[in-house]
């Protein structure tokens, strides 16, 4: 269903902001063809059957589409990890906070696409609440790291309302050049 | 590629504030809400994001507001985009691509008129909040 892992990652950090959390880190480490990206809140966290039933694409907690009886965020993901041979990991405590993991070997075929995750970013950062989200982003080539980190709070310090259209012209324009920078 | 730092965002920022001040919308927000759920980022919901913020910035607009939503249960149309103007009725847009979101922008926003084939129902009950 998604198209590209950004999609998954957004998908990801509008679950955190619905479980509640105050903060959120994304982490996306690439290594060659190896990607790994995890997403971990302090938002309410997860019972063991309640991870389970996450799993399920037919059970869904009724909030955000009342008349819907499937949630398929995680399962798509989950299907997409074991179709392409990648890592998953959910660990989850109830009251705690959700720290989920996924990785891909970019050159899979049937890995989906990385796509731009400058994209992905801008759109994990439209959503609104007062959490905040912070973004580290490493790149590892011929034994050398390179990276950036960027945090909601930062970009709202330096640019205002992330909402407004300008603001959020000028954050996109901002995390394309964090990731040219890392391409470069 | 010299990499930007948050100091040289907000020069940026700055720079474009001023040039932004020419230009008022009545001091009033303009909303423009994106359905980016699974079905909109399929059709090009993030094209018809980038082509909305381009074209506000083109159109030195202040004042507007961008924002996301999930699906609006209009999939058959994506991707959407509800058009708040102060003064004008709020407008669901379909089959809302780069070209569309510009004409939205420099017709619906700027001159204040409707734009024509792209009008859409409202969203559908189960993703009104209560």
């Amino acid at each position: 269903m998604h198209a590209v892992l950004g999609d998954f990652v957004v998908d990801c950090v509008q679950n955190s902001i619905e479980a509640g959390a105050k903060l959120i880190k994304v982490d996306v480490r690439q290594e060659g063809e190896r990607i790994k990206i995890s997403i971990e809140d302090d938002g309410c966290g997860m019972s063991r059957d309640e991870q389970e039933r996450a799993l399920d694409p037919f059970f869904t907690n009724g909030k955000k589409h009342i008349h819907r009886r499937v949630g398929l965020g995680l399962p798509f993901l989950k299907q997409a990890v074991d179709l392409a041979g990648g890592e998953f990991s959910l660990v989850s405590e109830k009251g705690r906070g959700t720290v989920l993991s996924f990785g891909f070997d970019l050159g899979g075929m049937d890995s989906p696409p990385q796509g731009r995750l400058a994209e992905a970013f801008l759109q994990a950062l439209l959503f609104g609440g007062e959490h905040e989200l912070t973004i580290h982003r490493r790149l590892c080539r011929g034994g050398r790291e390179d990276e950036y980190r960027i945090s909601r709070g930062e970009l709202r310090e330096a640019l205002g309302d992330l909402d407004r259209a300008e603001s959020l012209k000028l954050a996109g324009e901002f995390l394309a050049n964090q990731e040219d920078s890392l391409e470069a | 590629m010299a990499k930007m730092t948050l100091e040289d965002l907000r020069k940026l920022r700055e720079t474009k504030k001023s040039d932004l001040e020419r230009r008022s919308l009545e001091g009033k927000d303009i909303e423009i809400i994106i359905g980016m759920g699974t079905c909109g980022i399929a059709a090009g919901a993030k094209v018809s994001l980038e082509a909305f913020l381009s074209a506000i910035d083109a159109a030195g607009l202040k004042n507007v507001t961008v924002k996301q939503t999930g699906c609006m249960g209009l999939c058959y149309v994506e991707p959407t985009a509800e058009i708040r103007v102060p003064g004008m009725p709020d407008t669901i847009y379909g089959k809302v691509d780069a070209d569309t979101a510009r004409e939205i922008v420099e017709t619906h926003l700027v001159k204040k008129k409707l734009v024509e084939n792209h009008i859409f129902d409202r969203p559908a009950a189960d993703v009104i909040r209560n």
